[in-house]
């Protein structure tokens, strides 16, 4: 998902939505059985399936199902969110059901990376930011949250926190290129001569 | 100062810092599947680019192939059009395709190595996070996201940050009854799921050196389980000897010259690392998950966590997925009755898998308990061919095990092969998360191959190395 005129990503404000839970899997952010598509349309349909249905059958309320989160856009999440399998249909239908940016303790590797290529940023927070950001998100639903790459803060009522991203990661957001086909091909030929060196049979010096 | 060797390989891929910290990072070979490169060559059409390096990109169909049989017959429509594309895709674009249709195919990282396409000191990238696999060999080998595929499909580079690397040293020996899986779950349970986070995982000492490159592959399987996004081994005899004289692989001059360049590529002696983990071979028993993530397991003997003993913010978690397994607090995990076992997988559905569970069943007349459902599902055609010739397909049906064709089956439940409500699965696979196995409530137990035969036979979680040496007295169900 590209979108064609301004790629920047400064900063992003709006509702949260929190979930709770450690090493919430890719799995569970999207179930393999939706995998069997040839195409990314529509993937929001099918986010948190299994368990929205599980919280449902015990009469609970999955935060993507409760409505004092609807039209959230900051997903706040604990530790090593996104952890698991490299599909790239868990950040897909993620952003495309309105999710911005996602505030968390930490996140899996695969997963953050996805993210970034879909220009959602996954930031990391502290554990006591996080559990102020979500305690104000559940009593509070209405609080808008702003997230600054450029300051690097989270920012809610009169709470401010710092959060991290890699450096690289950034500038992608910031400058727009985190789609980043274009910037590859613009290496030209340096990638052919990057592979030449590579041929083990024909290699002079480590 | 000495560099290990994942810090020699990855600068060798670079191209250029594109920004602080992130490298353009040349792959030499892209393995595809079925999932996650249609949504890339969609991309790749919209945007009018043409695939870089078409004899550096090779494919087949893993997930969703159906596995009862006949490669073409689906009973999932969705399935038989991803398939389908794939094909189409692959043709399209001129890509080397292992084609089910042509009896070809097999899991990525089964098919890969025995074909020799899979080389020390390469990058090896795919779209699919158990690409770790390839690591085995000493290469450096990740899994990607589909954007990531669109961009090594369109430039053969993608961007990467260069990780941590933690050494882990496995001294000593495996116990008998103890092998390459016990030890990566041991791995994982000791420095956690999510304790590999930013870091590489160089497998080293004794017990590596000792492992076969089959057990190695099993091992870097699961570094991606201990949240290591790749792990590897430094390539040695044991890896030029399985390499040697696969299609792939050089040949003449060019091998001994590539053999040349590999030992130049392992770790140096006075590598310096970010970390330093040692084991012990020895404190290595049978393991056997109990929870919903890779990391909750314990030796098979032992039991799952008694809650009283936990503090109050793990016991709410812990009870969860207690409850979730069907286990009560403190319960053994050895008795479990089980519905289904699994021997397969990128993890576990190589040659010497079956081979180590055959040599348990075979003239002994043991047979699956009567409530199991026993899949076997060879890694690839290849295997698959090869354990006929050895006779082994036939052990494996008069034990009452289903054998099956290739593919990635019950490990993900993408085919038909998936759990129904709460069954409780015995399986060689790697993830043991809500839902991975087809069905949202069904409950995965994560062991070794031989530990599965094992509780297919006794019905029920049980400690192979004393099942099979009274498989009459031990176990219930029979």
């Amino acid at each position: 998902m590209s979108f064609a005129t301004d790629n920047r990503i400064e900063s992003i404000s709006g509702r949260g939505i929190t979930v709770r839970g450690d090493d919430i899997d890719t799995d569970q952010i999207l179930p393999a059985r939706y995998l069997k598509t040839i195409t990314f349309q529509g993937m929001e349909a099918h986010v948190f399936a299994d368990s929205r249905a599980a919280a449902r059958l015990s009469q609970r309320l999955h935060p993507f199902d409760d409505r004092r989160f609807e039209g959230g856009s900051i997903l706040l999440v604990n530790r090593n969110f996104g952890c698991g399998s490299s599909r790239e249909h868990a950040p897909q239908s993620l952003r495309r059901i309105g999710v911005r940016a996602i505030i968390g303790e930490s996140f899996g590797e695969i997963f953050a990376g996805n993210c970034v290529s879909v220009g959602m940023p996954c930031v990391q927070a502290n554990a006591d930011a996080i559990a102020t950001l979500q305690r104000l998100n559940e009593t509070r639903p209405q609080t808008s949250f702003t997230l600054d790459l450029t300051a690097m803060t989270i920012t809610a009522a009169n709470a401010m926190f710092p959060v991290a991203l890699a450096e690289g990661r950034r500038q992608q957001l910031i400058e727009g290129t985190w789609d980043p086909t274009a910037v590859l091909l613009a290496a030209g030929d340096a990638i052919e001569q990057t592979l030449a060196k590579l041929d083990p049979a024909t290699r002079m010096s480590p | 100062m000495g560099q290990s060797l994942y810090e020699k390989v990855f600068n060798r891929h670079i191209v250029r810092e594109v920004t602080p910290g992130q490298y353009q990072l040349a792959a030499d070979i892209h393995l595809l599947n079925e999932v996650s490169s249609p949504q890339a060559f969609e991309a790749l059409r919209e945007q009018g680019f043409r695939v870089r390096h078409p004899n550096r990109t090779f494919g087949t169909s893993d997930h969703s192939i159906p596995t009862g049989g006949d490669p073409s017959d689906f009973v999932d429509p969705m399935a038989a059009t991803q398939v389908e594309a794939m094909g189409r895709n692959m043709s399209a674009f001129d890509l080397t395709y292992f084609d089910p249709a042509q009896g070809e195919h097999g899991i990525i990282h089964v098919v890969a190595p025995e074909r020799g396409l899979t080389q020390p000191g390469m990058v090896i990238v795919c779209g699919d996070s158990h690409t770790s696999t390839h690591g085995a060999f000493g290469a450096i080998a990740f899994g990607i996201g589909t954007s990531q595929v669109r961009d090594v499909l369109a430039t053969q580079t993608l961007l990467m940050e260069k990780l941590k690397v933690r050494r882990i040293e496995i001294t000593g020996r495996l116990s008998p009854g103890v092998y390459a899986k016990d030890l990566a779950l041991h791995v994982i349970h000791v420095l956690g799921a999510k304790g590999g986070d930013g870091f590489a995982y160089e497998f080293a000492g004794e017990v590596v050196d000792r492992l076969s490159m089959e057990e190695r592959m099993t091992l870097c399987n699961l570094a991606i389980e201990a949240g290591a996004r790749c792990g590897y081994v430094n390539p040695d005899q044991t890896t030029y000897d399985y390499l040697r004289d696969r299609e792939h692989a050089p040949r003449g001059a060019a091998w001994d010259q590539a053999v040349v360049d590999w030992d130049r590529i392992r770790s140096d002696q006075d590598a310096t690392y970010d970390d330093v983990v040692v084991l012990r071979g020895e404190d290595i028993q049978p393991m056997v998950t109990w929870g919903v993530s890779p990391d909750q397991s314990t030796p098979v003997g032992s039991c799952v966590p008694d809650l009283a003993s936990l503090t109050d913010q793990e016991r709410e978690a812990t009870r969860d997925v207690l409850d979730f397994m069907g286990f009560g607090s403190g319960a053994p995990v050895q008795g479990t009755r089980i519905d289904v076992a699994f021997l397969g997988s990128c993890t576990n559905g190589r040659l010497s898998d079956f081979e180590a569970v055959a040599a348990h069943l075979r003239g002994r007349g043991l047979r699956v308990a009567p409530h199991v459902r026993a899949l076997a599902v060879p890694g690839s055609r290849r295997v698959r061919n090869a354990l006929i010739a050895k006779g082994i397909d036939q052990v494996l049906i008069e034990a009452g095990f289903e054998f099956r064709d290739a593919g990635c089956s019950l490990c993900c439940g993408m085919n038909a092969d998936s759990l129904k409500g709460q069954q409780t699965c015995a399986s060689s696979s790697n993830r043991n998360f809500r839902g991975r196995q087809g069905s949202p409530t069904g409950r995965t137990i994560l062991m070794s191959p031989v530990m599965v035969a094992a509780a297919a036979i006794a019905g029920e979680v049980t400690d192979a190395r004393l099942f099979f040496s009274h498989p009459n007295a031990a176990g219930g169900a029979q």
